[in-house]
């Protein structure tokens, strides 16, 4: 496993690398969930596509589909397929016990000290103060990813057609998630799938 | 609630997180309606505080949000031992709790993720699966913003209480644009919210 390798696709100067070894990878998701007050959404793009360079923005970008399509917490799906993909079985269980050994330890610690959640004015106001920051961190985390779509077959229109109205069917309508997917994911997959079609007739390899 | 604790229950316990498991899609979290009917309301085995603060304490504390299941584990084996001065019996069962808990909730999940990302990665140049990624990529970054909406929105309506919604946009624009560490981000929020700003 060569720990640097050039990478041609990715966008302008941007090196890809790649985990070096189980350690690393435990290490990495370690230090990655630690960082990750009120979800691990946001930092899992910035450390694994803006630090450390394993996935390009792309790449993140397909497989959190993945992760978020099938059942159980998105960032443990991803932990573990990123794992899987470099060192196996072991090294999904090596992601998988980075993202969730020190967290656990910790939130055990303070439910152990505080028995809950302390009802103090101060205490609820700096958890309200970090729920307003969470909020922003992820909604920033999907428009840095827009960036992306540039080089979608279904078309930048489409793919903003199809974006905008997921988001009136979730967060305005709050339409149930499956159905969404269900609905307007069906037929965006449709959709690329013709456009594939017609794009890349006899298309072997990316 | 004292209420002895059998064999039965712990198996019952792991059922229900284990039959939830599948069914998560999108977060553990979608989950929590059922689970507090179940834990709550039909078993009594966790008082309604105790099902929010896990969920409140998860939320704060660092790592994957999924964590919440792991102390609603660790409430249940408390109350089953007793409560957390019951001595070094309850402190295990609580530990008991938070195992069969977080197996349950992700032993189903993370072997079906398993075995459908190995699928899915060996079969990547499939029109079919690179179809699926494409069409997703839109409506998972559609999905991404609706969840910082969402979350904003449990802040209150933007007229009445726009300095929370502020402290959003600003969060929002600062990561979009810049690269400043996240932490700088939330402690900043902790401080103004203790302060009572937001």
């Amino acid at each position: 496993m060569t720990p640097e390798v050039a990478n041609p696709q990715s966008d302008g100067s941007q090196e890809h690398k790649l985990p070096t070894s189980k350690a690393d990878l435990f290490i990495s998701f370690s230090i990655l969930a630690l960082q990750g007050f009120g979800g691990v959404l946001a930092v899992v793009q910035r450390e694994l596509v803006e630090k450390k360079r394993w996935l390009t923005r792309e790449e993140f970008l397909e497989d959190w589909a993945v992760a978020q399509i099938l059942p159980g917490p998105n960032v443990v799906n991803l932990s573990l397929m990123i794992g899987d993909r470099y060192f196996g079985f072991a090294g999904a269980l090596a992601a998988l016990a980075g993202m969730l050994t020190f967290p656990l330890v910790i939130v055990l610690a303070l439910a152990a000290l505080m028995g809950g959640v302390s009802d103090s004015a101060a205490v609820q106001g700096a958890l309200r103060g970090m729920g307003a920051v969470a909020a922003g961190l992820i909604a920033a985390t999907g428009i840095k990813l827009i960036g992306a779509l540039k080089s979608n077959p279904m078309g930048l229109a489409v793919c903003w057609g199809l974006a905008v109205l997921s988001f009136i069917a979730i967060a305005l309508l709050r339409l149930p998630l499956v159905a969404v997917l269900l609905g307007v994911g069906s037929l965006a997959c449709i959709w690329a799938y013709r456009q594939l079609g017609m794009l890349h007739p006899a298309k072997d390899a990316p | 609630m004292t209420s002895a604790f059998s064999g039965a229950d712990w198996l019952a316990l792991l059922a229900h997180f284990m039959s939830l498991s599948l069914l998560a899609i999108g977060g553990a979290i979608t989950t929590a309606p059922a689970m507090h009917s179940y834990l709550v309301n039909d078993r009594a085995w966790l008082t309604d505080s105790q099902f929010t603060s896990s969920i409140a304490l998860a939320q704060a504390a660092p790592g994957p949000n999924v964590l919440f299941i792991a102390l609603l584990g660790w409430n249940v084996g408390m109350n089953a031992g007793g409560g957390l001065g019951a001595g070094p019996r309850a402190w295990w069962l609580a530990l008991a709790g938070v195992g069969i808990a977080m197996v349950g909730i992700l032993l189903p999940s993370t072997t079906l993720t398993f075995a459908a990302a190995r699928w899915g990665h060996r079969n990547r140049e499939l029109r079919a699966v690179r179809a699926f990624k494409q069409g997703m990529a839109p409506i998972v970054i559609a999905l991404l913003i609706a969840t910082g909406w969402i979350l904003a929105s449990s802040q209150g309506n933007p007229l009445e209480h726009w300095q929370p919604w502020l402290l959003t946009v600003i969060t929002a624009l600062l990561v979009w644009r810049t690269r400043l560490h996240m932490l700088w981000l939330l402690s900043t929020g902790a401080l103004l919210g203790a302060l009572g700003y937001v």
